[in-house]
């Protein structure tokens, strides 16, 4: 279990381009892929790791791994999913390789941003929508008030420029009240 | 080409990196530009680590290489100041309390699973990540998409993972292939080359950097 974990964080941290959101629709998939977790048990880790500092993917892999195989579980995970990133930053560095320079690297860049949103609006539904798609009993008070807090947050940060953690603990307090 | 490689890491440094990271780490909420001030005012102005000038090369790698910006930074100013054991020290520096706190508010959770009014506060959260992401979505689309070929590939990549089990690595691959592609055509035809939108004057800084959260 521990090298499962560690292979499939790793081979996510290799693609996880555009940081956090984009790659939790990444990991959210892969996991139910190996049977691992389903939305359910997935929005209650995805919220937990967003409500810690750091990226929300990290966290997320920290969670899965605990969930799976307890602390060595979690540390396999984390290391798994942090360690492309410091191998290929690492070997950029030591070639002071200017990124951006190069047409052809803004090319790729070009062609790849897109697709990272795409994969940021898929986290948005499939994180935030995948467990009430997958029951099927459609619209229910549940959706209903999943809407008005997403609303309201939306309003917080646009609006008034709430700090996000702020808007986060409010969300909780929203949720005691509808839930 | 100046090779950075070292030859002897000053293993004394190595737990100022360390600790310079782990204090950096907790404040990295919500990731993005706010923490590469952190990291500019910690690294740069408190320690003299790194040039101001190199934090821009810092900021264009941590930002397009995988993985989150925080980690990337950590990693790339670590192995700038101690080679491999330097950005081992600052990765792990930076990633140790994220995972403590993360792992402590997953036990806390735990102690009282089942009780209703936490679930329902979970639920509330989990509708404030909802909206974070959808922001960070919005941002990129405004930062991303500004012509056809780019709302074309958004809008394909987007319905291939809403309707098909398609696995991600496709689209991640098959993207910068179209990118790359594409620009090579235009450049063959000799027509002008736009791989970035055209920055407006009075456009805020602030539109770009979400996709280094």
């Amino acid at each position: 279990m521990l090298g499962e974990l560690f292979v499939l964080f790793f081979k996510i941290g290799c693609m996880a381009f555009g940081g956090g959101y984009a790659v939790m629709s990444l990991i959210q998939r892969d996991v139910a892929a190996m049977g691992w977790m389903d939305a359910g048990a997935f929005q209650q880790i995805g919220s937990l790791a967003g409500m810690a500092p750091g990226s929300i993917a990290t966290n997320s892999a920290t969670l899965i791994g605990y969930h799976q195989a307890g602390i060595s579980g979690a540390l396999m995970a984390t290391a798994g999913i942090v360690l492309p990133s410091l191998l290929l930053v690492a070997g950029l560095a030591a070639f002071f390789v200017r990124v951006h320079d190069h047409v052809y690297v803004r090319s790729i860049f070009y062609g790849l941003r897109p697709v990272v949103t795409a994969l940021i609006i898929y986290a948005a539904v499939h994180f935030g929508f995948g467990s009430q798609l997958q029951s099927g009993k459609g619209f229910s008070w549940d959706t209903l008030g999943l809407l008005l807090i997403v609303g309201g947050c939306l309003l917080a940060i646009i609006r008034y420029k709430w700090h996000p953690f702020v808007v986060l603990l409010l969300s909780a307090a929203a949720g005691i009240v509808l839930f | 080409m100046k090779l950075a490689l070292r030859t002897g890491t000053d293993l004394k440094l190595l737990p100022h990196i360390f600790m310079t990271f782990l204090k950096i780490g907790p404040s990295t909420f919500g990731g993005g530009y706010a923490m590469i001030a952190i990291i500019e005012r910690e690294i740069v102005e408190h320690r003299g680590w790194m040039q101001p000038e190199e934090m821009g090369d810092m900021v264009s790698i941590a930002g397009s290489a995988p993985g989150g910006v925080a980690v990337n930074s950590a990693a790339y100013i670590g192995y700038r100041l101690g080679g491999v054991p330097g950005a081992l020290a600052a990765v792990i520096g930076i990633t140790l309390p994220t995972t403590a706190i993360v792992l402590l508010l997953s036990l806390a959770y735990s102690l009282f699973q089942g009780n209703p009014k936490v679930e329902a506060a979970l639920k509330g959260i989990h509708a404030g990540v909802v909206a974070l992401i959808l922001l960070a979505g919005w941002k990129m689309v405004r930062s991303s998409l500004f012509d056809g070929l780019t709302y074309a590939l958004c809008a394909l990549a987007l319905g291939l993972l809403l309707f098909t089990p398609l696995h991600s690595i496709w689209l991640i691959l098959g993207g910068p292939l179209v990118g790359a592609v594409v620009v090579g055509v235009r450049r063959m035809k000799q027509l002008d080359i736009h791989t970035e939108p055209e920055k407006q004057a009075d456009e805020p800084d602030e539109l770009l950097p979400e996709y280094y959260i």
